[in-house]
């Protein structure tokens, strides 16, 4: 089996890519989904508030997946669903399995990693106590609920201030279970303002900041109290103990991108992003390999995860077009984005200066939450842009768009982000 | 009903026993009081095959561990249970730990454990790289081995069962009364049993089963241990089982890979435990990771995916408790089997099962069935993989992608002697949910499958044992109250 293009997932970001690259002439394009359906997470994320920057309208994840299965049809794009990939070689060949056509081995001219991103779970922040039943990651129980159709218990408490989990807060809550209280180990929410407004405080959940689950009891092998504390820093204080009488408890303590078949294809992983590390076009360190979407890195909002996959996408077009016309130019090596003080990644991790046409957009994460504060970019000691922002928050993916001629001010020197908590006049 | 053995407790002591015994024309009941075999410290140890030179030489954990550890390489190799001689390495920081690797050399010379060498610190580094720069040296023991220690249990309970012996699953023992020529058995909520031989493998509850068949003569104390498993990307940092030299601070914290690739670390040591919790404890937790740095820094635990805590029974007498009871006719105790317990069970089935038969004048049968573990797919050849797909398609449609478990194999697990009926219990069959989403994606669709494939209902299947209900109720109830 042979594709110009094969993309690996189908969920938002997988099909943005997809579409994206065929209407800028792909050729053959073909999507892997390991589940039955096209969609990805979005399936079980029935609440609304997807699309607002995409469509300007609200909807829900299954509704704003539908606009992309719906383009799919007539697209001349294959898809394969209930299909794992096994792995991926570098040479971008694509090793696949499902029930139908078996075990296949397909040669892609170039590929999309949009795999997504899997939950960290109990183990992941090592979590004493008992280990009984009743403890869910958010989006496991969210499943069993908006797609199973099955409740998951009747008194929670939530572990995690994290989108999923604030959603998950109002879900069960809506489903007649007792939410008793958001617990988050940091002292801000990792969660966007408006969930916080609307899945908790709508609903008087309490949120703890600065506390975290200490211990877990169980009665019958069902969990049934859990212990929270408060932390100084992250230590727990003694005899700040409180019990919660809770059957279930969910935790939303971060999403850790896919990456073992990025991996296996040998493509340069970022620490800190857990991501690919990527060049302005998406393109991971191997030739060819892209990547976008949650797999990359952690998105607050689908539709930035559509806008960076139709990147890729419209990347991979542009990679395949001049692989078949052999007009691969030499390029300088590229410059990397460094992360300055209280920037905790950037993506991407690199450009290639000359290939920008008018400018970059860089995503990036701040590490504390800031007030009044001052993105600086520099070269070595000069300073190339400033931008002053109200507040910038750990929870809230920041932009930032670096013009041609702002790169072109490096003079090939590598550029570092920093974000300073006054609105400084920086010279 | 009537048996001529009943064994109680199914870890890995019972089912050896078991599956020795089914070689023979007696009626033999394996007995336990949790839903699945393997449910006690069977399941919640180091996963360990040792060579056998720890031990005191003369005591009965020596003599067993060293027979049982060459006779797990047979049974692995005729059940396909998953075992890697891989060797073992204690460690050595000092050069009082080095007197200590010289000890345990020379026991192990007494006990008769092959092919052992002291390496100096270079050597060892040189077979483990990764390991701390301040190792001395150290004890190499080639034929140190891991294991799957709770499939190793289950494969000799299925095939126990597979030639006849009744598996009685969720049996409590709640009182023992002599008769003439055996006893019998009362259960919390079930039926009574008839037995002409008791066999006592109730592990850390030995001692209260001992008591209520009239023999107190000697007492278990449960001994807490916990435990890291780290996810497949720390596992290929280390090919060989790394003790560290046991000294006046304690046993030291072992750091191996397991037969699944992962990366076991642990565990600490808590004399005096509850004999009902397993639960883990932060100060604990943390003993074992500041230990491990001793033996590698290179360990990083933020890609741990579960702790989880397990029981030894420690015997008042200090060594395994191995034979007929003084004081009970027709009981036999099999108790206080502590480390190196798994290591020593095939010797220890293989002398109690040559007792009971002597006592009961038993005949071998004519054939044995054999029930091997299947392949895992994932490690199929590529021609097999497409072949066993062609043959059924649901080999071709991956439930677990953690561990790249089909629902194939799990259909087969649920349909092989011994029904698993809760997800816990596919995982230890055939792996789902055992990689580091912990069964996040899988989870629901493996609820799926069990309930499909048993015809019950999905608020039904438990996540491990009873009481652990995984759904309660169908959705849009909510609304109503």
């Amino acid at each position: 089996m042979e594709y110009d293009l094969v993309v690996i997932g189908g969920g938002p970001a997988g099909l943005a890519a997809a579409e994206e690259a065929k209407k800028n002439g792909a050729g053959s394009v073909l999507i892997i989904e390991r589940d039955r359906e096209l969609g990805g997470i979005l399936n079980q994320c029935i609440h609304s508030g997807f699309g607002l920057h995409v469509f300007k309208e609200q909807l829900t994840g299954p509704e704003y997946a539908q606009r992309f299965i719906d383009r799919l049809e007539g697209a001349g794009i294959d898809v394969m669903t209930d299909t794992m990939v096994l792995n991926i070689t570098p040479d971008k060949t694509v090793f696949a399995m499902n029930a139908e056509k078996g075990y296949m081995a397909i040669r892609a001219g170039a590929i999309v990693l949009a795999m997504g991103c899997r939950e960290r779970t109990r183990g992941a922040i090592a979590i004493p106590g008992d280990r009984p039943s009743g403890i869910f990651t958010a989006g496991t129980a969210q499943r069993y609920i908006n797609i199973e159709g099955y409740m998951v218990g009747k008194k929670v408490l939530i572990l995690g201030s994290g989108d999923i989990g604030l959603i998950m807060a109002r879900r069960m809550t809506l489903e007649g279970a007792e939410v008793k209280a958001v617990v988050e180990l940091m002292p801000y929410s990792n969660g966007l303002k408006r969930n916080i407004a609307q899945c908790l405080d709508d609903y008087n959940i309490p949120l703890y900041l600065s506390h975290t689950v200490t211990d877990i009891k169980s009665e019958n092998n069902r969990l049934s109290k859990v212990i929270v504390s408060e932390v100084n820093g992250f230590e727990p204080i003694p005899g700040t103990e409180m019990e919660f009488d809770v059957d279930t408890l969910l935790l939303s303590v971060g999403l850790i991108p896919e990456n073992e078949l990025s991996k296996s294809a040998g493509v340069e992983i970022d620490p800190r992003t857990s991501g690919a590390v990527v060049s302005e076009n998406m393109m991971t360190s191997v030739d060819g390999i892209f990547a976008c979407g949650n797999v990359l890195h952690v998105h607050d909002l689908v539709d930035f995860v559509t806008n960076e996959s139709e990147k890729a996408g419209r990347a991979a077009a542009a990679y395949l077009a001049a692989k078949k016309s052999g007009s691969a130019e030499a390029v300088e090596a590229p410059i990397h984005l460094l992360n300055g003080t209280n920037v905790g990644y950037t993506v991407p991790q690199k450009v290639t200066v000359s290939k920008v046409d008018k400018f970059i957009e860089v995503l990036f994460r701040v590490k504390a939450v800031l007030k009044d504060a001052t993105v600086v970019v520099r070269a070595g000691d000069t300073v190339l842009m400033t931008k002053t922002r109200d507040q910038m928050l750990p929870a809230e993916m920041e932009k930032l768009i670096l013009p041609r001629k702002i790169l072109d001010q490096a003079t090939g020197r590598d550029i570092i982000i920093s974000a300073l908590k006054e609105k400084s006049e920086v010279k | 009903m009537a048996y001529d053995v009943a064994i109680i407790g199914a870890g890995i002591i019972g089912c050896s026993l078991a599956r020795e015994l089914s070689r023979y024309d007696k009626k033999v009941a394996l007995i336990e009081k949790e839903n699945d075999v393997a449910m006690g410290t069977t399941r919640a140890n180091s996963a360990i095959i040792h060579a056998g030179y720890d031990p005191e030489p003369g005591t009965l954990m020596a003599k067993y561990n060293v027979e049982g550890n060459r006779l797990a390489g047979e049974l692995a190799a005729e059940l396909n249970i998953p075992f890697e001689r891989c060797g073992s390495f204690v460690l050595a920081f000092s050069e009082e730990d080095m007197k200590t690797v010289r000890t345990l050399y020379d026991r192990g010379v007494q006990s008769g454990v092959p092919g052992m060498e002291i390496l100096d610190g270079e050597k060892v580094r040189e077979m483990e790289p990764n390991l701390s720069p301040e190792v001395v040296g150290a004890l190499w023991a080639p034929t140190a081995g891991i294991v799957n220690p709770w499939e190793f249990a289950l494969l000799l309970a299925q095939n126990a069962v597979l030639n006849g012996v009744d598996l009685l699953l969720e049996h409590e023992v709640s009182g023992i009364e002599k008769e003439k020529d055996g006893f019998v058995l009362h259960f919390t909520d079930k039926e009574d049993v008839r037995a002409k031989y008791l066999v006592n493998a109730a592990g850390v509850e030995s001692d209260e089963i001992a008591a209520m068949a009239g023999d107190d003569s000697f007492s278990i104390d449960a001994s807490k241990g916990q435990y890291y498993l780290l996810d497949k990307s720390q596992g290929a940092l280390f090919h060989h089982v790394l003790f560290q030299c046991p000294g006046p601070l304690g046993k030291g914290i072992l750091v191996s890979p397991t037969v699944h690739g992962n990366l076991i670390v642990g565990p600490d040591a808590n004399p005096g435990s509850a004999r009902d919790s397993v639960a883990t404890d932060r100060r604990g937790l943390e003993h074992v990771v500041k230990e491990s740095r001793r033996t590698s820094a290179a360990i990083n635990f933020r890609e741990n995916i579960r702790n989880f805590a397990g029981i030894r029974a420690q015997p008042s007498t200090g060594d395994f408790i191995v034979g007929p009871s003084e004081s009970t006719p027709h009981l036999y105790n099999i108790a206080g089997i502590k480390s190196p317990g798994l290591s020593a069970a095939p010797a220890i089935a293989a002398d109690a099962a040559a007792y009971l038969v002597k006592q009961l004048g038993a005949k071998k049968k004519a054939d044995l069935a054999i029930f091997r573990r299947a392949p895992m797919f994932k490690n199929l050849p590529e021609e097999e993989k497409a072949a066993l797909i062609k043959e059924n398609p649901a080999y071709g449609r991956v439930i677990c992608r953690c561990e790249t478990i089909t629902e194939g194999e799990i259909v087969d697990a649920l349909h092989a002697p011994i029904t698993p009926r809760t997800l816990d219990a596919i995982k230890r069959r055939c792996n789902a949910g055992m990689g580091r989403c912990q069964g996040g994606f899988c989870g629901p669709r493996v609820l799926e499958i069990i309930s499909r494939e048993l015809g019950i209902k999905p608020e039904e299947v438990l996540l491990d044992r009873n009481g652990s209900y995984i759904l309660t109720e169908k959705t849009n109830k909510g609304g109503d109250r």
